[in-house]
């Protein structure tokens, strides 16, 4: 179903009419008139609207999946960046290991990576992060590439498109965050190509028909 | 000082890199003595003396001369003076701050400035406009607008290239303006060890996760006229002997198809 609205781009503070959908994310409204807080792209998912961004920092929500990486240790919780605007905490009671009166050191170090989930954001702002959920783990091996938090979306494509057809055509393991962070393993020359096709999503994330042309791509260089 | 998330490297990028590089093989393709694609601009700042803007693959840099007079040191009556400056902008990259230079900064502006000294590129002697009185200075004022790695080549090569090109404006003094007097080019290439593996023209991923780095000046006779070596990893003989060939073999290269000398 696709509306007048969508796909239009906007900027700050520009009015928006919902026509009949919900207010969703990057919008505000006052006086009974919806605005955008960014500028970015209007898209409707499940009756609501939604402002995406065109860039920017990556904004942690619950139940995100993120790849974050260790930048320091506490008595009982690591902190983690998660390229978000605050560092993220990391529980000990909020992962699969038990302390058994041994320092957190040795479980996981300073620059290990991390896939896990944003389990809670307090009213302070705090990021409470979690390992206890399926598919959640250290990540070991394999080479770490950065794209835009906004164009994850994009790569991922309708129902995970986009990123199985990049599996299927080179075999590399890849394992995305929302935060922008993309864990790749494999051959180092097929992790060089999928680095080139993620460069490549991401510079073309504005265009329709990306997935076929990423497909053809991938089909080429085989 | 505690390190900030960004300058905190991922693990498993460093442990990557090394496997990679260890297999002969870089992350952006190239061959491990490869040089990113350089492109040199100069006369990019039509109001100073001499000036240059390079692209180091995604590296940016401007560089710009300026040549005043001034008084000479009281220890060298008899020639100019050169002085080399550089800047790190914070637009350049999330790492650089604004304020005082950096300890990499200060780094940065001494390499480059001993290369082109000691291997006496700048005839300083002929810069004397009256001995002991008045003399010309040459300032070196390099800009760092993008960053992915490998500045010193980057500055250097712009330095050079902008020297190149710059002129005395000797019609200050009622004379006519005439070039820079140059007697040597020479061309910095810098080296990163990668776990057990040297590769020239770090990028900024391959700086990151570096052990140690090596930068050598060669002259066009195939002389080296300046090193300098970073980090806290050591470096064998071998490998010292390796950098020092490939500085040869790629500043001839660079020498002949970028700066035309």
């Amino acid at each position: 179903m696709y509306l007048d609205i969508e796909r239009k781009i906007v900027l700050p503070g520009e009015e928006i009419s919902l026509e009949g959908m919900k207010q969703g994310n990057g919008i505000y409204h006052d006086g009974g008139k919806y605005y955008s807080y960014q500028m970015g792209v209007i898209q409707t998912y499940n009756n609501y609207a939604n402002v995406i961004p065109l860039s920017g920092k990556y904004y942690p929500v619950r139940n995100d999946r993120v790849i974050g990486k260790v930048v320091d240790v506490a008595p009982s919780f690591w902190i983690m960046d998660i390229r978000g605007p605050y560092p993220g905490f990391l529980h000990i009671n909020d992962t699969p290991w038990k302390n058994l009166d041994q320092e957190l050191n040795k479980i996981l170090r300073v620059s290990d990576t991390v896939f896990l989930k944003v389990n809670e954001i307090t009213e302070s702002r705090q990021i409470w992060l979690s390992l206890k959920d399926a598919g959640l783990r250290k990540l070991e091996g394999g080479h770490i590439v950065m794209v835009q938090p906004t164009k994850v979306s994009r790569i991922i494509g309708k129902g995970g498109s986009m990123v199985n057809t990049i599996k299927e055509l080179t075999g590399v393991k890849v394992q995305l965050g929302q935060n922008g962070v993309v864990w790749l393993d494999g051959p180092a020359d097929k992790v060089m190509t999928v680095r080139k096709i993620l460069k490549y999503i991401e510079k073309e994330a504005h265009t329709s028909g990306l997935t076929d042309r990423v497909k053809k791509i991938l089909e080429e260089s085989r | 000082m505690s390190k900030s998330a960004d300058e905190i490297v991922y693990g498993l990028k460093r442990e990557y890199l090394e496997k990679i590089c260890a297999e002969g093989n870089r992350i952006d393709g190239r061959k491990l003595d490869e040089m990113r694609n350089l492109v040199v601009n100069t006369n990019f700042v039509p109001r100073a003396e001499g000036s240059a803007e390079v692209r180091l693959g995604d590296t940016r840099v401007l560089v710009g001369i300026k040549v005043e007079q001034g008084e000479p040191f009281p220890d060298t009556p008899k020639s100019g003076i050169l002085t080399t400056n550089a800047e790190m902008l914070p637009m350049a990259s999330p790492i650089f701050e604004s304020g005082p230079p950096s300890e990499d900064a200060i780094e940065l502006a001494r390499v480059v400035d001993r290369g082109i000294r000691e291997s006496k590129m700048i005839d300083l002697d002929k810069l004397v406009i009256k001995e002991g009185e008045k003399v010309w200075v040459v300032f070196i004022d390099m800009h760092i607008l993008d960053y992915d790695g490998n500045l010193i080549d980057a500055c250097s090569i712009g330095a050079v290239a902008a020297l190149l090109n710059s002129k005395v404006p000797a019609s200050e003094i009622g004379a006519e303006d005439y070039p820079l007097p140059i007697s040597h080019v020479p061309v910095t290439i810098t080296f990163a060890k990668i776990g057990s593996t040297v590769v020239a023209d770090p990028n900024l991923e391959e700086e990151e996760v570096a052990s140690a780095r090596l930068s050598v000046a060669t002259n066009e006779n195939g002389d080296v006229v300046a090193m300098q070596k970073g980090l806290g990893g050591s470096i064998t003989k071998e490998e010292l002997f390796s950098a020092v060939d490939t500085s040869i073999k790629v500043g001839k290269d660079i020498r002949k198809r970028v700066l035309g000398r």
